[in-house]
C-alpha cells in the first residue's frame, strides 16, 4: 500500500497551497523551505493586482494555518538532496542546514538582531538597507524564528570573536555548533514548488541599472512601496530620499529577448504588475504624478486584469507602444532621460525621476539541478517540462509540479496548479488517507456562563493600510474605556504568527472571554482569529470583527478624522454586540461521500474521474447527448497536440470507469440542502444526494454581429477559428489553394460590451495561422490585432509566426478594419500604424477570432447553488487570488470557462484543482454545520404560525400544543423567522434583537 | 444656521453577509472613495431585518437607514430578500403615516461583485438624508418630551 504522507518542496505560496491542501484531505505533509521562512514571492508583494488587495493580509493566514498545522511538518532552511523509489513509497534525503538559533527556545524577542555588530545587506528587501547576521526575514515570517546568517556571521567565522547574541539572549537559544541534519522521509508523492526568480539586469547596459540609482527592478520597487519595506511605505527615490514625481516603467526587461538575454518567453505577469505599481504609486504620491509605461503589447489578459487596464487609462497613466533604447542622467540631480523610439520610428527623448525595470522570471540555478538530480525533463527555456493534458505531472511518475516553476504564472493560477498537484498526489495515495495523521485536540473550553464580560479589543495597523489614515492608537484608547473592555492594544499586523501566539496568551493572562478585533473584513479573516479563541480555551463564537479597513481607511482615505470616528464606533458596535455573545455548540453535519459534476466537458470530465480515482462515487450530468464538449471543436494547441484523441480517451475513461455514471440530455431542476448533503433533482424527475458539487459548464462562443459581423454568416469565406480548426480536422484540402488570408483579432472582447480580454484568441488564431502557412508556405497571412497576448512559452509561436512572414498590423478601436465584397472579391482596409497609411487586402479567407462569453444557463445554475457571477456572467469565485476554484457558498466548486476563458491546459488544472478542493470535504465522515441558529422562546409564543411561513428550509414547525419548534439541525441561520415573529418568541443566537440593537445604540453613544 | 452646516449625519446600514457586506468589501478593495456617515451592521441576510429593528434604530438616533440584499433571486437564504422588500414597503407605509419622511429610509440591492454600486449608493443615500437634515420625529423630540 502506498504511504500517506508526501514531500511538498518550496514554501511560496504554490507550496503552502499544495501542503494545506494535503494535509486538510487525511495526509502527512513534510514541507521543505530553502530560506528561513516561508511565503516566497509573494510575501514581499506589496499589492497584488487587480484587486489591489494587501499581499501580506490575504497570504498571512495561510501561512499562520500552514505553521500551524498539525499534519503538516515544516522544515526550513532544508534541501531535498536525493529520492529513490516509485509512485506510492519513495525514500527522500532531506538535509536541513543549521540555523543557529533553536526554534524550540526562540521566542523572536529580536534581542540578537539589536545587537549583533554586523550589518550585511537586506536580501528580503531585494539589497535595499541592511539587516543584521542574526536576523528575521520578515516581520510576519512563520515561523517566527531568528537565525544565524552562517556566510556573514563573526563567530560562526572566527569562534571566540563575537558571541553578542549568545550574551544577551534570555532564552539561551543560540547554538553556534549546531550542524546539518538529514532525514530520511517515507513518502507516497512529491509535489514540487521551487518557484522562480527575477531576472537580473545588470549585464542589460542600456538601462543604465547597477550605475543610476534611480534605476531600480520592479521588485526593489515593490520593497519601496511596501509599509513593511525599507522607507516603510513613503516612496522614496534611493539617489537622495526625495518623493519622485515622474516614473517610468519599462516592459520586456529579460523577457520576449532572444538576442541580448536568450528568454524568448514572456513572462506573462509583468504588464499587470507594472498597471498594478503605476496605480499604486500614484495612491501613495502627495499633488502631481506621472506614471508612463514603456511596453510593446499589453497582456492584461485574466479575469479582472483588461478592467484594472482601462481603469489605468482613465487614472491618467501614460502608455507608449515603444522600447526605450537608453537610459542616461539627464543631469546632476538624479533624474533621468530616456530615448526611445515611438510607433511612427520617430526618436523621443523625456525625462523621469526614476525608472522602473519590470524584469522577467526565470528558473533558480537550483531548481535546474534539483531536476537533474531527480532526473526530471526541462523544456527548452529550463522550465520543468509538463504534459499538455496533465499540466501539473513532471516526465517521472509521482512527482508533480505547480507554479511558476513550470512555467511564468500570476497567483491564481499557481494556486489552481497546487491545488491540482494535491489533487493527483492524492489520487496515489487514496487508500493510505489519514494513516499517518494526528488530530489536533483543543484545550478544554473554558465556562464562562457566570462571568461578567472581561473584553479584549486588538486594534490592528495593518502596516499602513489603515493606520495611514485612521489614528489606531486613538481607537484602541478609546475601546479601553468602553463597558465590559479589560483590555485593548494595537498591533502591526494582527495576523501574524507572533500577534497570533501572543493574544493566545493574553487571552489566558487577562482572564478574557470575549475577544474583539479591529482590522480588516470577517469575510477573510474571522476563522483564523476563531481559532485563535480555542486555542486559548474560549469557545470561538465570543468573538467580533470590527471592519476598519475594508469599509473605513480604505474608502475615507481622505478624511482621516471622520475615519477615526468611524473607527471608534465601529469599535464600540462590535464590543456591544459580543458583550451579551454566548459560547454556541460545534454542530457537524455527516457528509455523504459522493459528488455531483455538472457540465461533460474536458473540465467536467477531468473533475469527475479526479474524484473518482480517488475512490468517491461521481454523477456526471451532461446537457446534450455527448461527452466533450468545447473542446470537440477544437483542432489542437500551441505545444501542437491534438485535442480529439485526448478527447476520446478521456470519454473512453468516463464511461467505463465503475465509480461514474453519467446522465445525458440532463438538465438541473432542483437543488436543495448544504455543503455534505445536497439533495439534486435532475431534468428526468430522479433526484441524488451529494456532499460537493463541481460546476464545469463551460462557455460559448460569441456570435460577430453589428461591426463585429464583417460579412461573417453572408460570405463563406469569412469564418470563425472554430470554423476554421473543423476544416482543419476534416484535412479540407481547398485551405492548401488561399492564396491570401487575413486574421481580424479581439473580435467582440475588449469593448464596453465585453470589456474582458478572451485569452485564447491571439495563441489560437496565430496558431492557425502557423498551420496554414504549414498546409502551403506561399500564403500570404495578415494578422489584425490590438495586442498580441502570447502569453509565457506561447510567446514562441508569436516568434515563429514573425519567422515564416506572417505579416501583424496593428489597429484600434478607432480605426476598426473594414470589410466588404466587391466584384466577388473580399476586400479588406486597415490603418497600418507603422506606415501610418491604409492598406487594402484582397483576402480568400478571413478568419475573425471571436470572444467566449459565458452561456446563458450559467446565470440559473448559480442560482441553483447559491453562488454569485460578476458583471460579465462568468461564475464568481470566492477570492480571485487566493480562492480561485471555491465559491463563497461552501462545497460548490468551479472550473473551466464557466469561471473564465482560458486554453484547454490550464482549464483542466483547474478541474483537478476543484477536485481536490471537494475532496477535503469528502474526507470527512462530518463537516462543521450551521451554529447560529434559531431558538424559541415558547412563553412568548402566540402560535401564529408566521414563522414556519417564512422558513425556506422547513425549519420551523408548530408542535401538538401550537408552539413553535425548531430543527436545529434543518435550520441555515437566517434570520428570516426572527424577522417575522410578532412577538418576540424567535431569536437567532448570538445575533439577536440583543445583539443587534446594541450595536446599533453604541453608534450613537 | 452655522450648526446645520457643520452637521453631518449618521447613517445605519443593515447589510447581508453574502451580497451587499461583500460588495462593501468590494468597495475597499477597489478604494472607491464614500462618505464617512455609514455604520454598516452585518446581518446574515436582509430578511433578518425587521421593522422592530429600523423603527429602534430612528429611535437610537440614526437620521437614515440602509438596508441592503442580494439581489432578487440571488439570496443566499433562498427567500429572505424577498421577505425584507415586502416588509420594507409595508413600513414606508407606516413610517409615512407617522410623518417619517420616505427619504430617511432606503432600500437596496448589491451584489458581492458591485463594489462600485455599493459606493454609489452610499453616496445618494447620505446626500438624501443630508437634504432632509437630522431626524427629529422619534429621538430628538422624545427627548424633549422626557426632559420636560
Ligand atoms: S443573504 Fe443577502 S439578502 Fe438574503
Amino acid at each position: 500500500m502506498s504511504n500517506g504522507s508526501v514531500l511538498v518542496v518550496g514554501g511560496g505560496i504554490a507550496g503552502v497551497q499544495a501542503a494545506l491542501d494535503l494535509a486538510n484531505s487525511g495526509f502527512l505533509v513534510h514541507l521543505v523551505e530553502r530560506t528561513t521562512a516561508i511565503g516566497g514571492k509573494m510575501s514581499q508583494l506589496d499589492k497584488t493586482f487587480p484587486t489591489n488587495d494587501c499581499s501580506a493580509c490575504i497570504l498571512s493566514p495561510k501561512l499562520v494555518e500552514c505553521g500551524r498545522h498539525f499534519n503538516i511538518n515544516l522544515l526550513t532552511l532544508a534541501d531535498l538532496i536525493a529520492l529513490e523509489g516509485e509512485p506510492g513509497s519513495f525514500k527522500a534525503v532531506v538535509r536541513q542546514r543549521p540555523r543557529y538559533i533553536d526554534p524550540e527556545k526562540c521566542i523572536a524577542c529580536g534581542l540578537c538582531a539589536e545587537k549583533c555588530p554586523k550589518k550585511v545587506s537586506n536580501d528580503f528587501n531585494m539589497g535595499i538597507g541592511e539587516r543584521k547576521a542574526a536576523y528575521l526575514s520578515y516581520p510576519q515570517a512563520v515561523p517566527l524564528k531568528y537565525a544565524l546568517d552562517p556566510e556573514h556571521c563573526i563567530w560562526i567565522n572566527k569562534p571566540g570573536r563575537c558571541g553578542l547574541c549568545a550574551k544577551v539572549c534570555q532564552a539561551g537559544a543560540i547554538n553556534f555548533d549546531e550542524t546539518a541534519r538529514e532525514y530520511i522521509l517515507e513518502v507516497g508523492s512529491v509535489v514540487l514548488a521551487p518557484g522562480f526568480s527575477r531576472f537580473d539586469p545588470s549585464p542589460l547596459d542600456f538601462t543604465g541599472y547597477g550605475r543610476l540609482p534611480n534605476v531600480v527592478t520592479s521588485m526593489e520597487f515593490e520593497r519601496l512601496l511596501s509599509p513593511s519595506g525599507p522607507c516603510m511605505g513613503h516612496l522614496e527615490r534611493p539617489s537622495d530620499g526625495q518623493e519622485p514625481k515622474r516614473i517610468a516603467w519599462l516592459q520586456c526587461i529579460g523577457s520576449r529577448d532572444i538576442n541580448r538575454v536568450g528568454h524568448p518567453y514572456c513572462s506573462s505577469i509583468c504588464c499587470m504588475f507594472a498597471l498594478k505599481q503605476a496605480v499604486i504609486a500614484k495612491e501613495h504620491a502627495h499633488g502631481e504624478f506621472e506614471s508612463s509605461i514603456f511596453y510593446m503589447d499589453m497582456r492584461t489578459h485574466g479575469k479582472g486584469f483588461e478592467n484594472y487596464y482601462n481603469r489605468a487609462k482613465e487614472d491618467g497613466v501614460r502608455f507608449h507602444r515603444a522600447r526605450v533604447h537608453s537610459v542616461i542622467p539627464a543631469d546632476d540631480s538624479g533624474s533621468l532621460q530616456l530615448r526611445y523610439v515611438d510607433e511612427l520610428g520617430k526618436v523621443n527623448f523625456a525625462e523621469f525621476d526614476m525608472v522602473v525595470l519590470s524584469t522577467g522570471l526565470q528558473v533558480y540555478r537550483h531548481t535546474v539541478k534539483l531536476a537533474e538530480m531527480l532526473g526530471l525533463e526541462l523544456d527548452a527555456d529550463n522550465f520543468i517540462k509538463t504534459d499538455s493534458f496533465n499540466p501539473v505531472a513532471t516526465s517521472r511518475p509521482g512527482i508533480y509540479v505547480c507554479g511558476a516553476a513550470s512555467e511564468p504564472k500570476d497567483i491564481p493560477q499557481s494556486v489552481m496548479e497546487a491545488s491540482a498537484a494535491a489533487a493527483e498526489a492524492g489520487r496515489i495515495m487514496a487508500p493510505a488517507r489519514w494513516t499517518e495523521t494526528s488530530k489536533k485536540v483543543y484545550p478544554a473550553e473554558m465556562n464562562i456562563h457566570a462571568q461578567a464580560p472581561r473584553i479584549g479589543v486588538f486594534v490592528c495597523h495593518c502596516g499602513i493600510n489603515i493606520s495611514s489614515v485612521v489614528d489606531v492608537e486613538a481607537v484602541a484608547a478609546h475601546a479601553k474605556n468602553l463597558d465590559g473592555v479589560v483590555f485593548s492594544q494595537c498591533n502591526l499586523f494582527t495576523c501574524s504568527q507572533d500577534t497570533i501566539n501572543q493574544m493566545v496568551s493574553i487571552i489566558k493572562e487577562q482572564g478574557l472571554n470575549r475577544v474583539v478585533v479591529a482590522s480588516c473584513s470577517p469575510r477573510t479573516h474571522e476563522p483564523l482569529f476563531q481559532e485563535t479563541l480555542r486555542d486559548a480555551g474560549l469557545n470561538k463564537f465570543l468573538f467580533e470583527m470590527a471592519n476598519i479597513r475594508d469599509q473605513n481607511s480604505w474608502v475615507h482615505q481622505l478624511e482621516p478624522e471622520k475615519a477615526t470616528a468611524k473607527a471608534k464606533d465601529l469599535v464600540a458596535m462590535a464590543v456591544a454586540r459580543v458583550r451579551s455573545e454566548g459560547a454556541l455548540p460545534y454542530n457537524t453535519v455527516p457528509v455523504t461521500k459522493s459528488a455531483l459534476v455538472i457540465g461533460g466537458g474536458v473540465t467536467g470530465m477531468t473533475a469527475a474521474l479526479s474524484m473518482a480515482e480517488q475512490n468517491y462515487p461521481v454523477i456526471l450530468v451532461e446537457q446534450s447527448e455527448c461527452l466533450g464538449g468545447n473542446g470537440r471543436k477544437v483542432y489542437r494547441n500551441w505545444k501542437g497536440d491534438t485535442f480529439l484523441p485526448f478527447i476520446n480517451e478521456l470519454t473512453a475513461r468516463v464511461t467505463t470507469h465503475p465509480q461514474i455514471s453519467v446522465k445525458y440530455n440532463t438538465e438541473i431542476s432542483e437543488v436543495t440542502g448544504s455543503v455534505g448533503k445536497f439533495i439534486t433533482t435532475f431534468s428526468d424527475g430522479h433526484s441524488f444526494e451529494h456532499g460537493v458539487a463541481v460546476i464545469a459548464v463551460g462557455g460559448q462562443a460569441y456570435q460577430p454581429e453589428e461591426e463585429w459581423q464583417f460579412l461573417h454568416g453572408i460570405d463563406h469565406r469569412v469564418q470563425t477559428l472554430l470554423e476554421l480548426d473543423q476544416r482543419f480536422m476534416e484535412e479540407d484540402a481547398g485551405l492548401k489553394e488561399v492564396k491570401q488570408a487575413v486574421f481580424i483579432h479581439c473580435v467582440g472582447s475588449r469593448i464596453p460590451e465585453r470589456p474582458y480580454c478572451s485569452r485564447v484568441c491571439c495563441t489560437h488564431a496565430i496558431d492557425s495561422a502557423v498551420k496554414l502557412k504549414e498546409l502551403n508556405p506561399e500564403m500570404d497571412i495578415y494578422m489584425l490585432y490590438r495586442d498580441i497576448r502570447t502569453y509565457g512559452q506561447r510567446e514562441r509561436l508569436y516568434q515563429e509566426a514573425r519567422a515564416k512572414g506572417i505579416i501583424f498590423v496593428c489597429y484600434d478601436l478607432d480605426h476598426l478594419p473594414h470589410v466588404s465584397e466587391r466584384d466577388g472579391r473580399l476586400l479588406v482596409h486597415a490603418h497600418d500604424p507603422i506606415i501610418d497609411a491604409n492598406i487594402s487586402i484582397h483576402p480568400d479567407l478571413l478568419v475573425l477570432a471571436t470572444a467566449i462569453q459565458p452561456r446563458e444557463q450559467t446565470g440559473s445554475l448559480s442560482k441553483f447553488f447559491k453562488c454569485a457571477v460578476d458583471s460579465q456572467g462568468f461564475l464568481l469565485e470566492a477570492h480571485m487570488k487566493l480562492r480561485p476554484v471555491d465559491f463563497a457558498t461552501e462545497g460548490v466548486f468551479l472550473a473551466g470557462l464557466c469561471h473564465y476563458p482560458k486554453p484547454m491546459e490550464e482549464a483542466i488544472a483547474q478541474a483537478k484543482a476543484a477536485a481536490a478542493r471537494a475532496a477535503i470535504i469528502l474526507a470527512y465522515d462530518a463537516v462543521p454545520a450551521e451554529s447560529v441558529t434559531a431558538v424559541v422562546t415558547p412563553a412568548k409564543c402566540t402560535g401564529c404560525g408566521l414563522c414556519v411561513e417564512v422558513c425556506a428550509y422547513h425549519a420551523v414547525s408548530l408542535d401538538e400544543n401550537g408552539i413553535s419548534v425548531v430543527t436545529t439541525s434543518m435550520c441555515k441561520g437566517c434570520g428570516a423567522c426572527v424577522a417575522g415573529c410578532r412577538s418576540d418568541a424567535v431569536s437567532l443566537k448570538n445575533i439577536g434583537n440583543e445583539q443587534i440593537m446594541a450595536a446599533v445604540d453604541a453608534a450613537f453613544m | 444656521m452655522s450648526e446645520t452646516n457643520n452637521w453631518e449625519p449618521k447613517i445605519i446600514a443593515f447589510l447581508c453577509n453574502w451580497c451587499s457586506y461583500a460588495g462593501a468589501d468590494l468597495a475597499g478593495v477597489s478604494r472607491f472613495q464614500y462618505p464617512p456617515n455609514i455604520r454598516i451592521v452585518k446581518v446574515p441576510c436582509s430578511g433578518r431585518v425587521s421593522e422592530n429593528m429600523i423603527m429602534s434604530a430612528l429611535k437610537s438616533g440614526a437620521d437614515g437607514i440602509l438596508v441592503s440584499g442580494c439581489h432578487p433571486g440571488d439570496c443566499h437564504y433562498i427567500s429572505g430578500n424577498y421577505f425584507a422588500k415586502r416588509r420594507f414597503a409595508l413600513l414606508s407605509n407606516l413610517l409615512d403615516f407617522i410623518g417619517i419622511e420616505p427619504g430617511r429610509v432606503s432600500f437596496s440591492w448589491v451584489s458581492a461583485s458591485e463594489g462600485e454600486q455599493f459606493a454609489e449608493v452610499v453616496h445618494s443615500v447620505t446626500e438624501r438624508v443630508k437634504a432632509l437634515g437630522p431626524a427629529s420625529r422619534l429621538v430628538k423630540q422624545l427627548d424633549a418630551v422626557q426632559a420636560a
